[in-house]
């Protein structure tokens, strides 16, 4: 692909605090290249704040390779920008054009508070993981391979599952709010798996409540969050955590959850 | 975990929208089929009597008011449930979010809702009230027809119909609520579906089709009869 340069306009939310009233910040960004990643677009124009001796724009990022969900931002009106199935880190700023005007904004759900400009507090959805997401065994030694046998086409949706990296986009698309494709990726990888069955129900009962605690909305199966997911995560998933949630609800002990 | 839990968690709140949904389409097919014998071509004979007998069977009366129970727990839940998702997020994005994954009518499932609950109300009024709760506190009430050389002496709502739909403004506010039902079913019937845990994708994919299927033919044959009544097509 070809290399350019290109000048760019950006109008960029800008928040003190969780407390206080945000506002957009336009900035112009000359000199780009196609071949920076959103981010790298973002530290050069935080340095020359910096050297200007002004706030640089917060955001959130870790492992800039597409893997851990941190690099959560509204990029014109789409989470995680243009591309499909791409984390913000991994859009490149060949997506854009010379002249482009990109308005950027933090997720935005009351479950998602603002900490500082473009950096929201996710914990909501550690806590949905918390309530139930785990195996709780020891593991003792490893076991021989084939003593648990799994079917190839439930371990690849299992595996398709477990890919989710928890970034929040789903929730940041769903004019509801609402977290279902999350904790439906996270209930479906260990409902699919035999390790999985001992906690089956407790598990899908607690993160469940815990979500609906968290003031996530209910899910209306729009299908947005699919959409704007960047591990591209089936919505199958939300309807296989109803099914479950209506397994466990249905044949529960009152004392369950 | 009790049955209150179950109802009142974000599942359980959609669960009731899905069973109290699927329910009311159930009851639009008797309605669309009993109402489809204003076209057998003798004056509504076959119409009347069809509908007579629903007015008058005990059986159909107590169902009756089972579907009143269910249209009022099914808007009472989906406008608390609008109400409660639309206060998830209390600062709105400025670029708004992106619809490149979902339908504009699946998204506005209140809005739909909300336009085919002033739809029944005029249908109700039109129809339901006078044939009824006709001849009480002055509510009009329907004319008489006569048949099996007068042995029969029943309702005509058939008369009633072609009365009411020879207004062009009825028609149309008829027709636009039907597409408004069109489109609530084309996103209400699958989803209900989803709603209710199914997931293989095979039936999934057969399930969507078939709800786009029948919200096309069922609102499709509800919109052409007050159409075909103003036209002259039926007499
Ligand atoms: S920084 Fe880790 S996914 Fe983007």
């Amino acid at each position: 692909m070809e290399h350019y340069n290109m000048n760019l306009t950006l109008k960029v939310w800008r928040q003190k605090n969780e407390k206080e009233k945000g506002h957009f910040e336009t900035y112009s960004v000359p000199g780009i290249s196609s071949e920076m990643s959103f981010l790298e677009m973002f530290d050069v124009l935080n340095e020359r704040l910096i050297n200007e001796g002004k706030e640089p724009i917060a955001f959130d990022h870790d492992c800039r390779e597409g893997i851990c969900g941190a690099c959560s931002m509204h990029i014109n009106g789409k989470a995680h920008g243009p591309w499909a199935g791409t984390t913000t880190c991994q859009l490149h700023m060949r997506a854009f054009k010379d002249g482009d005007t990109i308005v950027v904004e933090p997720w935005r759900a009351n479950a998602f508070p603002v900490i500082k400009d473009l950096v929201t507090d996710r914990s909501a959805l550690d806590r949905i993981i918390a309530a139930g997401g785990y195996i709780s065994v020891n593991t003792g030694n490893a076991v021989d391979g084939n003593s648990l046998p799994v079917e190839k086409d439930k371990a690849d949706t299992a595996f398709a599952a477990a890919a989710c990296i928890g970034c929040g986009a789903c929730v940041a698309a769903c004019k509801n709010s609402s977290a279902m494709l999350f904790t439906g990726a996270k209930v479906s990888h260990l409902a699919l798996l035999p390790q999985g069955n001992p906690e089956r129900k407790t598990r899908v009962v607690n993160m469940i409540a815990q979500m609906d605690k968290e003031g996530f909305g209910s899910c209306t199966f729009t299908m947005e969050c699919e959409a704007a997911c960047p591990k591209e995560i089936s919505v199958n998933n939300i309807a296989r955590l109803n099914a479950e949630y209506m397994r466990a609800a249905f044949t529960a002990e009152e004392t369950m959850g | 975990m009790t049955w209150k839990q179950v109802f009142t968690s974000s599942i359980g709140k959609k669960l009731v929208m899905g069973l109290t949904g699927l329910f009311l389409i159930s009851f639009l097919i008797v309605h669309v089929g009993l109402n489809a014998c204003i076209w057998v071509p003798d004056h509504g004979e076959t119409f009347n009597k069809g509908a007579n007998f629903m007015g008058t069977m005990i059986l159909v009366r107590i169902i009756e008011v089972g579907l009143f129970l269910g249209i009022l727990l099914h808007v009472y839940q989906g406008y608390l449930l609008t109400a409660q998702n639309n206060s998830r997020r209390s600062q709105n994005y400025t670029a708004g979010y992106g619809n490149k994954g979902s339908s504009w009518y699946s998204r506005s499932m209140g809005l739909l809702g909300t336009l085919i609950l002033l739809f029944l109300i005029m249908h109700i009024y039109h129809f339901w009230t006078p044939s009824r709760l006709g001849g009480m506190w002055g509510i009009h009430e329907l004319g008489e027809a006569d048949y099996n050389n007068g042995a029969v002496h029943i309702h005509n709502l058939y008369g009633e119909m072609i009365q009411v739909f020879q207004n062009p403004v009825v028609v149309i506010l008829y027709v636009l609520g039907c597409l408004s039902l069109a489109y609530h079913l084309a996103h209400g019937f699958h989803s209900a579906f989803r709603t209710m845990g199914l997931h293989n994708r095979r039936y999934a994919k057969m399930i969507r089709n078939f709800g786009y299927g029948f919200s096309i033919v069922v609102c499709l044959a509800f919109a052409m009869m007050p159409v075909s009544i103003y036209f002259g097509w039926v007499k």
